[in-house]
């Protein structure tokens, strides 16, 4: 595909557990397991799963804050993972992050306006210290602050508002990938429309490209062109959204579906529900065959003793099933 | 049905060096017997505040339970010396919490936390103990119990953590359990396996449950009755049916308008309730919510609204109630 703006290619990430200078490890967690997809220029892919699905560390590997253990990223062309630690500070500055939690990813001792100065000083993109002022006050009112927010402390921000100070130091270094990851699962409701809204805006104002990471379902339908649902280190289905939320191929998708509450009692008197049996295998010791097979409701032989791999079931829409 | 908890104009109070800061701000609502009651309402709108202070929790000196009554099977809990409070939490009232590994303590077996309670409320001797915590775990549908008995919290996952929460709280046969968020630690499925327990083990004992929650698809799904909460006050009550298909406040048609919904076309563009939550130790004098309100006249800013009852116990705290977009929510 030439118009990917990225493109990750078997990723495979695993951490030896335990094993000192002079011990052999005891065992490997196996986060990532041969993960693939491209993200297009201009586009939101949502990647969604539980806890310990390999989400999140996938979304690290692409920021280089993890190196791979096999497996490519190229992004605009270059491959990240070749490249040493001079060459990615360039490659760097196009790709940024948004973290869950704003209140733990700023530094309390420093105000909003030095915090966002930081990284085009470090960088060297505004080198003159009214021009850095300027474009805070700029990158402020881009993501809905006022000016005056400058010299305020995380502390004395609103959660909101928080979020949004970690948005515009993404914005600062003018990215063409932001990782966003959770990016409003630790704020109220009523705030969390107001960040979506803000980052739809944005997308459409820059021509932003997002990784969306989370686990809320809904959110990740209302914001993504695509969806990738992981599952213990794999993915399990990546589609359209609409495909992929209208007529899901894995049993995981579906069983992931119907375990979304809907805010209607009538409707959620008629619905029906599949709640998976079990809980999610460690990744320490993966099932043989699918990885889903021990809770999946409609397993056969075949999938404890085969892994299905990642097929193009229908144009554009992939799932990791023997029966779809 | 009798009223087992009722709560009058219950006001928790913490006194900060900002000032006053009043967390719940004259709330009633009741539970009646074997029924399922959801307070609803979004981080420091007092709804956990409100729970502790049924179980006579809440953190003192700073905070204090400055008035109101918690009728409980007759008695008011505010009365009672700590000695009899003591017999209540645990026996009569069970609690839930969301976090289920700071609320179990790490360094103790899982049989000997199950066991404590029941050896203190039940007066059981160990023997007697031990098989009903391995029936309690049976309960909540842990397998092998009886070999789990020896383990720690740590040994157990997220979800297990929680099913033992609840094999606790089920343990002498309570009357009322305050469930407060639950499940909001856990994932989506393993969510939708605890909820279910929950349901079902209420239903079948006949325990009545006080679920605080944020999540308003929780809600829809195992409330019968919800009590929205906005600012330290409850706003708009109703049954369950009702506050989703006609809400009556305009922050509760806020609430539901601003999430996107698995069963509707995807839209352009969220409707998000705009502004902050206001802070509790300077309120505005009038309605809490009216700064942020699309539907606010005057009056809002200046007179904090009455609690009108509308049809069926339908109670809504606005001025502008009446006449309130009629358009089902979207």
């Amino acid at each position: 595909m030439s118009d990917a703006l990225l493109e990750v290619r078997d990723l495979v990430k695993h951490f030896p557990i335990g094993g000192g200078m002079f011990t052999k490890p005891v065992g490997v967690v196996r986060a990532i397991d041969g993960v693939s997809f491209s993200i297009r220029k201009g586009e939101t892919l949502g990647l969604v799963g539980e806890s310990g699905c390999g989400k999140t560390t996938t979304g690290r590997c692409i920021l280089q804050l993890e190196r791979p253990t096999s497996g490519s990223i190229v992004f605009e062309g270059i491959d990240m993972v070749t490249l040493d630690a001079a060459e990615l500070r360039a490659v760097r500055r196009r790709v940024q992050v948004i973290f869950q939690d704003p209140y733990s990813s700023l530094n309390p001792r420093m105000t909003i306006g030095q915090i966002l100065a930081e990284p085009l000083k470090v960088h060297g993109i505004r080198r003159d210290k009214g021009e850095r002022e300027l474009r805070v006050r700029e990158l402020l009112a881009q993501v809905g602050l006022l000016p005056q927010h400058d010299k305020r402390y995380p502390h004395q921000l609103s959660g909101g508002q928080r979020q949004r100070v970690g948005i515009a130091r993404a914005l600062a270094m003018e990215p063409a990938l932001i990782v966003c990851d959770e990016p409003v699962s630790a704020l109220d409701v009523s705030i969390q429309a107001q960040i979506i809204n803000l980052l739809e805006d944005l997308q459409s104002r820059l021509g932003l490209t997002y990784l969306f990471i989370a686990h809320d379902l809904s959110v990740v339908r209302h914001i993504s062109d695509r969806v990738a649902v992981m599952y213990l280190g794999k993915i399990a289905e990546l589609a359209d959204r609409k495909a992929i939320y209208d007529e899901p191929l894995h049993p995981y998708t579906r069983a992931l579906l119907s375990a979304v509450p809907i805010p209607d009692p009538k409707i959620e008197a008629k619905r029906e529900r599949t709640v998976l049996r079990g809980e999610v295998p460690s990744a320490l010791k993966p099932p043989s065959g699918c990885v889903f097979h021990p809770r999946c409701p409609i397993a056969v032989d075949r999938c404890s003793a085969e892994i299905p791999p990642l097929r193009e079931i229908r144009p554009g829409h992939w799932a990791a099933c023997h029966l779809a | 049905m009798a009223k087992l908890l009722e709560v009058k104009n219950l006001q928790t109070q913490f006194l900060t060096s900002a000032g006053v800061v009043r967390a719940v701000d004259g709330v009633s609502y009741d539970v009646d017997e074997g029924e399922t009651v959801a307070l609803v309402g979004e981080s420091g709108c007092g709804k956990s505040v409100s729970a502790l202070s049924i179980m006579r929790l809440v953190a003192e000196p700073a905070g204090r339970i400055v008035g109101g009554e918690i009728v409980f099977k007759g008695r008011d809990l505010l009365k009672l010396s700590e000695e009899e409070m003591r017999d209540v939490r645990g026996r009569d009232i069970a609690m839930i919490f969301q976090e289920p590994m700071t609320s179990l303590n790490p360094v103790l077996t899982i049989g000997r936390q199950l066991t404590e309670g029941l050896e203190i409320h039940l007066g059981m001797g160990p023997a007697a103990a031990s098989a009903r915590a391995i029936e309690l775990l049976g309960l909540v549908g842990i397998p092998d119990p009886a070999r789990r008995l020896a383990q720690y919290p740590h040994q157990f996952s997220g979800g297990m953590r929680q099913r033992m929460m609840v094999a606790m709280a089920l343990g002498c046969n309570p009357a009322l359990i305050l469930a407060d968020e639950p499940t909001t630690a856990l994932d989506v499925t393993i969510q939708a396996q605890v909820l279910e327990l929950l349901q079902d083990l209420s239903r079948r004992l006949g325990v009545a449950m006080l679920i605080i929650t944020h999540n308003l698809g929780v809600v829809a799904r195992y409330a019968d009755r919800v009590n929205v909460m906005y600012a330290g006050r409850i706003i708009e009550r109703g049954t369950a049916a009702e506050i989703y298909a006609d809400p009556r406040h305009p922050y509760t048609l806020g609430l539901l308008r601003s999430v996107p919904r698995l069963d509707e076309p995807i839209r352009a563009k969220l409707d998000p309730i705009e502004g902050q939550p206001p802070d509790l130790s300077r309120l505005p004098p009038g309605c809490a919510f009216a700064p942020r309100c699309a539907y606010r006249v005057e009056r809002c800013t200046e007179v904090p609204p009455l609690a009108a009852c509308g049809a069926a116990g339908h109670m809504s705290a606005c001025w502008v109630s009446a006449s309130l977009a009629k358009e089902p929510v979207a």
